[in-house]
């Protein structure tokens, strides 16, 4: 839930933030009805899918590229490799939602939508006996298991390694307005984190909508051969559509915020709304000095990249920004961050501040046109992309916070992405979870080389 | 078992824990409707009736004792509906069978309808009273007819002097879940405590009939009611977590009875409560259980509540109705203070089935401080709740100063059967007079 009303800010949120944010691509998909991208669509179709993920279990979709494994030496280098069906192994196509074969579930992090959970007890989340009956209660400890979206724990084997995402309600909502998904494409994968406006109506079923839609369109963009950058784009304004068309009216506008990362051998991009944030955090950070000096910045070179998009891109994006230790790689559509960068106050004053995290961009009804912010960055080492909503950084807010707690956790995000995830999930709960937590967790392996991509 | 009628569970609680609480009330609201009573041969399960009429000495002082409690148990056997199985005897310092004469159980029908009557007229009275060895008598005749509705009536004008507490309470023991026993004291020679402990024992009720007059419409509308019965031994299965203690199980409704000591374990973590034969009725029941405490926002079954037919042994329990009480622990004051208005208003009546027992016996013992307090504590919660019958128990011994806070004053002359009416009427329970009402919780430690 991003608990802030968003309307304080009339007038001024989207046109006078410190960057300039990108005019939406030509072309934009303003005719298309909003039920065509919407979730529920391609659930429906797969309504009886046997296989649908168990939530708070690992479910590793595992897609593989197949043409890397059997034909890969004879198909050409630059054709997108096919992805498999991990459950019967016929070709899918990047960004279904499900198999058409088998109905396997292919992007994670949709909650099971009361579908019926498999035989079998489930083990108890608190005791861990094997004891769940069909109500969701463990018959040992007597526990309720979490709700689909109370507690979401998703892993995904990639061709890059495991990646994972953990949302959690937290403990002062009754309800999880956090959305994320994850869908594995061609050549990387890309993580969706949507964060309920908790001011407007229904915001759980925004960010729901939001995430599925997006996480799909930028799995699709990618099989088809877009830049990451555009298919940033071009899922942001689906989502926004799609969001939109929850709206029963401009007054009453379910809305979320939006962050998307997308991983592939060019590097990684990122593209957001609001205040949910992506990270990286450097595998080689050894020193927490070395996180201190980039804590809470607001990188110059990051916003001239910014503000040198082309509006009308639709190439690749024109420059990329080299990724070193650990940082922040987005900057909020907010109150405060726009009060720092204007100079108006310090980043101390404006924390301070009861406005500190109103929201001045979002997807809904009432947003206007949206304009993504999108950024391109190339590690230059091993690291860990972080895409989360503020209930974790509200806690964490610099990177070299973040880090500081895998690290004394020891967690290792590239071998458990998952226990990393919910270290960081952990920790907020710890600090208070006064909101949804979610976090993915997107472990780069080795640095991606730009020549051999290209 | 078709024609069994529909059971229903119902849970009044507010789930809502602050951070550290640790114990959770609830109601649970067992309804059945609808569904043929168990009768004669016809259907799988027979009734089964036996009345026990006091035939000690005293029940000739004055004998228009004996002559209503003859008069009371022909009304009964006349109202006993054909087929039924039942048998008349008498206590004193043994048991007797009255009708017939071997110690078994005939159906009701017109030619033994007549003759039981017959015998009933001839009956006189001599000797003791032993109440355990007439419901070890009872039990016997009970013994073949173990899968039907088993009711019995007990009356009886005196206090249980030819037979050891021991004895009487190894009878009880034996007789618990055998069958139901509502009993009756006529005059005011008997001891409302020890009939209370047959009573609770065997499930059924206590009163007193203070005037020989009113016997027969009391034993008329008793065998009225058992003839209402359609389904025998309902229980109800109460599961708590591992780590969690129940630290009571009581009926509230219709009156105020612990069931905690009867506790039958049935299944793992999970004991059973006779609740005794059901026709087309409605009881509450309280229980509170102690929880471990959790973190905020957890949320934990802290009972699941299953009103069952138990199996013979080795074999399954069949599952009538089922129900959850809750825990969730929250920060949210506004939430976790609410009391909910079912449980705040059965805790009352609890407490003033309490105090009044308390109160009473402090006033036989002379502690008239005590009394006063306990009898001033019981009319404001008699008032609170609107229990008007208490209310008026209470009236005729003390006078009331001021209702609301309690003020009372001992009357200097109270009538014998005054006081004992009070006792018996004290765990008589009324429903909720406002049930949408919330108070807010008392803070907690
Ligand atoms: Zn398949
Ligand atoms: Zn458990």
């Amino acid at each position: 839930m991003n608990g802030n009303e968003n309307g304080d800010m009339d007038g001024e949120g989207n046109d006078t933030a410190v960057e300039a944010n990108e005019t939406a691509a030509n072309g934009s998909a303003t005719g298309e009805g909003p039920g065509g991208t919407r979730p529920g669509a391609g659930q429906a179709n797969a309504g009886d899918a046997a296989a649908r993920m168990e939530p708070t279990g690992m479910d590793a979709t595992g897609m593989n590229p197949a043409g890397m494994n059997a034909a890969g030496m004879e198909q050409s280098a630059v054709k997108p490799a096919e992805l498999a069906c991990p459950q019967c192994g016929v070709v899918v196509y990047p960004g279904e939602a499900f198999c058409e074969n088998c109905g396997r579930q292919l992007i994670a992090g949709r909650p099971g939508n009361g579908a019926p959970r498999p035989s079998g007890r489930t083990r108890c989340v608190g005791c861990g006996e094997a004891a769940v009956d069909g109500e969701g209660y463990c018959e040992h400890c007597g526990m309720k298991q979490p709700a689909d979206r109370d507690h979401l724990e998703v892993e995904l084997a990639t061709p890059g390694g495991p990646v994972a995402g953990v949302s959690d309600r937290g403990k002062r909502y009754a309800r999880n307005e956090d959305a994320f998904a994850i869908a594995p494409h061609n050549t990387g994968v890309a993580a969706v984190v949507c964060d309920g406006v908790g001011s407007s109506p229904r915001p759980e079923t925004a960010s729901r909508a939001a995430a599925d839609t997006a996480a799909t369109e930028i799995a699709t963009a990618m099989g088809a051969g877009a830049a990451p950058g555009d298919a940033v784009r071009m899922a942001v304004r689906k989502a926004a559509t799609a969001v939109a068309g929850l709206a029963e009216s401009p007054e009453a506008a379910p809305s979320c915020t939006f962050v998307a990362a997308v991983t592939g051998p060019d590097g990684v991009t990122v593209g957001w709304v609001g205040d949910s944030r992506a990270y990286w955090l450097s595998e080689t950070d050894t020193s927490p000095a070395a996180d201190l000096a980039d804590t809470g910045e607001l990188n110059s070179s990051a916003v001239t990249a910014d503000l040198r998009g082309d509006p009308n891109a639709t190439s690749p994006d024109a420059e990329t920004l080299p990724l070193g230790p650990s940082r922040r790689l987005t900057d909020d559509d907010s109150w405060a961050a726009f009060m720092v960068a204007s100079g108006a106050l310090t980043e101390a004053e404006a924390e301070a501040h009861p406005n500190a995290h109103v929201i001045t961009a979002w997807l809904g009804a009432d947003a206007g046109e949206v304009r993504p912010h999108v950024r391109s960055f190339v590690p230059d080492r091993p690291g860990t992309l972080l895409v989360c909503s503020d209930g974790l950084w509200n806690y964490f807010p610099g990177a070299g916070d973040l880090a500081a707690v895998l690290r004394n956790a020891q967690a290792d995000p590239a071998a458990d992405p998952t226990g990393a995830a919910r270290i960081l999930v952990r920790h907020a709960l710890d600090a208070g979870g006064r909101d949804n937590i979610t976090v993915a967790v997107l472990p780069m392996a080795a640095t991606p080389s730009t020549e051999q991509a290209r | 078992m078709s024609d069994q009628p529909q059971f229903t569970v119902k849970i009044d609680q507010n789930k809502y824990l602050p951070e550290g609480g640790r114990e959770v009330h609830a109601i649970v609201s067992v309804e059945s409707a609808g569904g043929a009573v168990a009768s004669g041969a016809s259907a799988g399960a027979q009734a089964a009736e036996v009345i026990i009429i006091d035939t000690s000495g005293s029940m000739t002082y004055p004998d228009t004792k004996l002559r209503s409690a003859i008069a009371a148990a022909q009304t009964a056997v006349d109202t006993l509906r054909d087929g039924v199985m039942f048998a008349v005897v008498s206590g004193s310092n043994s048991a007797r069978m009255v009708f017939p004469q071997q110690a078994m159980l005939v159906p009701a029908n017109d030619r033994n309808r007549t003759a039981a009557k017959a015998e009933l007229k001839r009956l006189t009275a001599q000797g003791g009273t032993a109440i355990g060895s007439w419901l070890r008598l009872a039990d016997q005749l009970f013994d073949p007819y173990q899968d039907g509705v088993r009711h019995a009536i007990l009356l009886t004008d005196g206090k249980n002097q030819h037979e050891s507490p021991e004895e009487l309470d190894a009878v009880l023991f034996r007789c618990a879940g055998r069958f139901v026993c509502d009993c009756r004291g006529v005059g005011t020679d008997w001891e409302v405590a020890e009939l209370r402990k047959v009573a609770n024992a065997l499930l059924g009720t206590v009163d007193i009939v203070a005037d020989p007059a009113d016997l027969v419409a009391d034993f008329r509308a008793m065998t009225e009611a058992a003839m209402g019965k359609a389904v025998a031994d309902v229980a109800l299965r109460v599961w708590t977590p591992q780590t969690a203690r129940l630290k009571f199980v009581k009926q509230v409704m219709p009156n105020v009875a612990d069931l905690s000591a009867m506790r039958a374990e049935a299944a793992p973590q999970a004991g059973d409560y006779p609740l005794g034969a059901w026709g087309a009725e409605s009881r509450d029941y309280q229980i509170c259980v102690e929880v471990p405490p959790g973190e905020v926002g957890k949320e934990l079954r802290a009972a699941w509540v299953k009103l069952v037919v138990p199996g013979a042994p080795g074999q399954e329990a069949q599952v009538l109705a089922t129900g959850n009480v809750l825990a969730q622990w929250t920060d949210d004051e506004a939430l976790s203070t609410k009391i909910n208005a079912r449980v705040a208003h059965y805790t009352g009546q609890s407490e003033l089935a309490d105090v009044i027992q308390e109160g009473l016996a402090a006033r036989r013992d002379g502690d008239l401080d005590t009394a006063t307090a306990r009898l001033g504590r019981a009319v404001k919660l008699a008032d609170e709740a609107g229990n008007e019958a208490v209310t008026a128990a209470l009236r005729k011994v003390v006078d009331v100063l001021d209702p609301v806070t309690g003020t009372v004053r001992l009357k200097a002359n109270v009538e014998k059967a005054d006081e004992m009416s009070l006792d018996t009427t004290s765990t008589k329970t009324v429903r909720t007079r406002k049930d949408e009402t919330v108070r807010t919780r008392r803070s907690e430690v």
